[in-house]
């Protein structure tokens, strides 16, 4: 077996293992290493690993596990992602975990953490709300406040205070891992058949639940594999897939997606991941770097505050003509408030500047693939036709 | 909460005259405001700084209001309709959607006057996720800067002190510097201080109505009657001679009626024989608002208490607005609202409700359009009913989208529960 699908093979494992093997592993290999869940989207990692605890992201259940308890705690019209957490929780899939962050990304991970208090109090559990201020002095500030105190919380549980050194390593750490990131989806925009998204999405997604040095060792023999045995080129257009930052669409969509004609070239997947856009500073007060890199250098996102009141009309040029993309595919979860409340900026802000768009709601348990087959295929056929953006 | 005139669905007090007159002037000098030259600030219920905004002579609107109005007087259908048309989702916030019709359709407000453009946005973010959409989508039909005042949420169950820093800062930093410039007027402490001393007034009299439902009979309901009774103190006249003078006055009526032992006048006349106290949870469904109540009123139902009037204000908690700490008082208040409080708190708060309102139950209106209300409700239910032993019902509406409120349902599910309150009766007394 090639490299390449060495490392698929075993990406792919990690991603359809539920009890979380991997990371299990790595805490009995490390009798003093313990584990902090977070929800999507934005979680500080480097504060989680030098704290001495393992980052692992917990995105539901996707469409491989059955829902026997999870629908007793939602009504129908909420998403599917909390659901399927709760299935995973009641099921000891996730008693690994010494603590539990939920970012504020909408109001049903904001809820599930009280839900979490209740049904665990046992746990560690932290809502993160994540500053929408763009001024250093003000929302700079109040997040370094928020991560000095999520240090000392998580020292709490770990028995380990992080200290600056510490910090800073971890930021060095994760600027290697945004960098690998950042690198892949450069590789696969440039030459997005050598790189389909079916496969740098569950490289990436295993990195969300195992140590990073282990992520950044793969993906860097992913990086280098590529070029190895890839497919044939093939003509197909080229979009950007919008929307799907929270509750993950189901792998099958995604093979669907490219299988009808359409290279992903860019997209939202596990955006918590790149989040930062540019390398942390090592050098100085470690927390108040994390804090500017944040309010400076984020990626725009539907569930951070845009303060440019043209932001949301522009950013979908912007993110096509960085893809060199011909077309947007806007992808979001049922129910999703944050994708579903964006879309309209987003997509007139797209039509405007003559950017085809289609658009469809997805549950991460879809298992009929036939309609986004057609749609897809048809949109990739009249981008060809008709031309891109 | 409804800021309707009422007389559609009560017979009239003087305190509901009041409210009548009180937003029918509020709503014509909104509709002069573009030649009077009072500067109009849009802004939310939950942590509105309705103070500060009138400190600074300028006009509140709130497009919660007029969208729950827009529901009761049977416009939200269409709205709603206008807003998927223009690809909005139908999953969404309903209150957005018709907002948002409406401004497609003219922007005619509750009262048949025209709204004004706003001259600022202020997304007071207290609570809800989608009020940062609702004024991201707004923005773009306006020419006029936005001010965002991010609210922490109560994750921990309080305030955190850090928390309430973040909010003096904004408002120092941004807000007070964007009041200043649409109003062409300097921020003035003293009037900030008369006016939170006068929102202060108010709060302690409509805590004194909120606490009079302990009484049996209980003159208020809490749920119904409450979203009137909440209406002034949420929107535009908390802070104002006009809020006091109306909440003065609906004390006196209140107290009246403890003293004759009369209940809560309903759309069927007043409920003196109250055969079940209920403590409710979550918003009500305004499209059949009256035929919703007298679902309950016709069963001898009253409710004694309910946290959505508690959206704009947790006063029966204890806050007050304190002149003598006019932006720290400011900040306590935004993040004590009931929808940013975490899970563990609105669990505290509705078996609190149970045991000191002596109810017999509870009922969840759980809204398609609020995650902020609704994630969670189904754990709140047990949990509850776990805490306090008294088992609760889960019913399902919106707010706003009539397509969501199946009334044969709902009653059924109702009748149900009380019939099973009276078992429980029955079982005790034997
Ligand atoms: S899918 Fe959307 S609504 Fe659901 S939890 Fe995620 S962000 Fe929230
Ligand atoms: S989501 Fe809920 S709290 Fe937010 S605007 Fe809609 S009804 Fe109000």
């Amino acid at each position: 077996m090639s490299n390449r699908k060495i490392i698929i093979e075993w990406a792919l494992g990690v991603y359809e293992d539920l009890h979380f093997t991997a990371a299990r592993e790595t805490l009995s290999q490390n009798p003093n290493l313990k584990a902090v869940g977070f929800l999507p989207v934005y979680a500080p990692r480097e504060v989680i690993v030098a704290s001495s605890m393992l980052p692992v992201g917990i995105y539901g259940g996707g469409d491989q596990i059955e829902i026997i308890r999870g629908d007793a705690y939602y009504q129908s019209y909420i998403c599917h992602l909390p659901r399927s957490v709760i299935e995973l929780a009641q099921s000891d899939r996730l008693d690994f975990l010494s603590a539990v962050l939920f970012p504020s990304t909408c109001d049903v991970i904001r809820n599930l953490s009280g839900m979490w208090q209740v049904m665990y109090p046992d746990l560690y559990v932290r809502y993160l709300d994540l500053p929408h201020v763009r001024d250093p002095e003000v929302g700079g500030k109040f997040w370094e406040r928020e991560l000095r105190t999520l240090i000392d919380k998580l020292g709490e549980v770990s028995g380990h205070r992080a200290s600056d050194d510490d910090l800073r390593a971890a930021i060095h750490l994760y600027n290697e891992v945004r960098w690998v990131i950042r690198e892949l989806y450069r590789a696969r925009s440039a030459e997005p058949w050598r790189l389909p998204t079916e496969e740098l999405y569950l490289l990436l997604r295993a990195g969300e639940v195992v140590a990073p040095e282990l992520f950044l060792d793969k993906a860097r023999a992913y990086l280098e594999a590529i070029h190895e045995d890839s497919p044939p080129m093939k003509d197909r257009s080229r979009v950007i897939v919008v929307g799907t930052f929270c509750e993950q669409p189901p792998l099958g969509l995604i093979k669907t997606i490219e299988r009808a004609g359409c290279w992903i070239v860019d997209d939202d997947l596990l955006i918590g991941n790149r989040m930062l856009t540019r390398d942390v500073q090592t050098q100085g007060d470690p927390v108040a770097n994390l804090a500017e890199a944040f309010i400076l250098h984020s990626e725009k996102t539907s569930v951070l505050y845009e303060p440019d009141p043209d932001g949301k009309k522009t950013l979908m040029a912007q993110r096509v003509r960085a893809a060199k993309a011909d077309g947007i595919i806007f992808a979001a979860p049922s129910f999703c408030d944050p994708a579903l409340l964006d879309r309209p900026m987003l997509r007139s802000g797209a039509e405007e500047a003559g950017i085809p768009c289609i658009a469809f709601k997805y549950a991460e348990n879809t298992g009929q693939f036939q309609q986004f087959r057609e749609q897809a295929g048809t949109f990739s056929d009249s981008i060809k036709l008709w031309g891109g953006s | 909460m409804a800021t309707d005139s009422a007389d559609s669905v009560v017979q009239k007090d003087r305190s509901m005259v009041l409210q009548k007159n009180m937003i029918a002037e509020h709503f014509k000098r909104l509709e002069r405001a573009p030649e009077s030259g009072e500067p109009v600030v849009y802004t939310f219920v939950p942590g509105n700084l309705t103070e500060l905004i009138r400190s600074f002579d300028a006009l509140p609107l709130l497009p919660e209001i007029n969208a729950l109005q827009s529901g009761m007087r049977g416009k939200s259908k269409d709205y709603i309709a206008e807003a998927e048309r223009a690809g909005h989702s139908e999953d969404v916030c309903t209150y957005v959607k018709c907002d948002i019709g409406m401004l497609k359709s003219g922007n005619i407000g509750p009262t048949g006057t025209k709204l004004p453009k706003p001259d600022l946005l202020l997304l007071s973010y207290t609570g809800c996720y989608t009020f940062m959409k609702w004024f991201e989508l707004l923005r773009e039909e306006y020419d006029c800067p936005t001010v965002f005042l991010q609210i922490p949420y109560q994750g921990d169950g309080e305030l955190e002190p850090e928390h309430r820093k973040y909010i003096v800062d904004q408002i120092e930093a941004d807000l007070i510097p964007a009041m200043e410039k649409i109003s062409g007027k300097k921020y003035d402490e003293d009037k900030l201080k008369h006016h939170l001393g006068l929102a202060a007034e108010a709060e302690d009299d409509l805590v004194a109505v909120l606490h009079s439902a302990k009484n049996r009979p209980s003159p208020i309901d809490s749920y119904f009657g409450g979203v009137y009774y909440v209406g002034p103190i949420f929107s535009a006249f908390r802070g104002t001679e006009e809020g006091v003078e109306y909440y003065r006055e609906l004390r006196k009526e209140v107290e009246a009626r403890v003293a004759a032992g009369l209940g809560p006048v309903t759309p069927d006349g007043s409920l003196d024989e109250q055969d079940y106290r209920l403590v409710v949870e979550g918003p009500p469904n305004w499209t059949s608002f009256r035929e919703f109540w007298r679902m309950f009123s016709e069963e001898k139902a009253v409710v004694v208490a309910s946290t959505y009037t508690k959206v704009g204000g947790t006063y029966d908690l204890g806050f007050r607005h304190d002149p003598s700490d006019p932006l720290g008082t400011m900040a306590d208040y935004c993040g004590g609202c009931y929808t940013n409080l975490n899970m563990p708190s609105r669990i505290d708060m509705l078996v609190n409700y149970i045991k000191d309102y002596s109810a017999d139950g509870f009922v969840i209106n759980s809204v398609k359009s609020c995650n902020s209300f609704s994630a969670g409700q189904l754990m709140m239910l047990r949990e509850v009913e776990k805490r306090t032993g008294v088992p609760g019902a889960f019913i399902e509406s919106d707010l706003v989208d009539p397509r969501y409120f199946s009334a044969a349902n709902i009653k059924n599910r109702l009748e149900s529960y009380l019939q099973m309150i009276d078992a429980r009766r029955q079982r005790t007394a034997s």
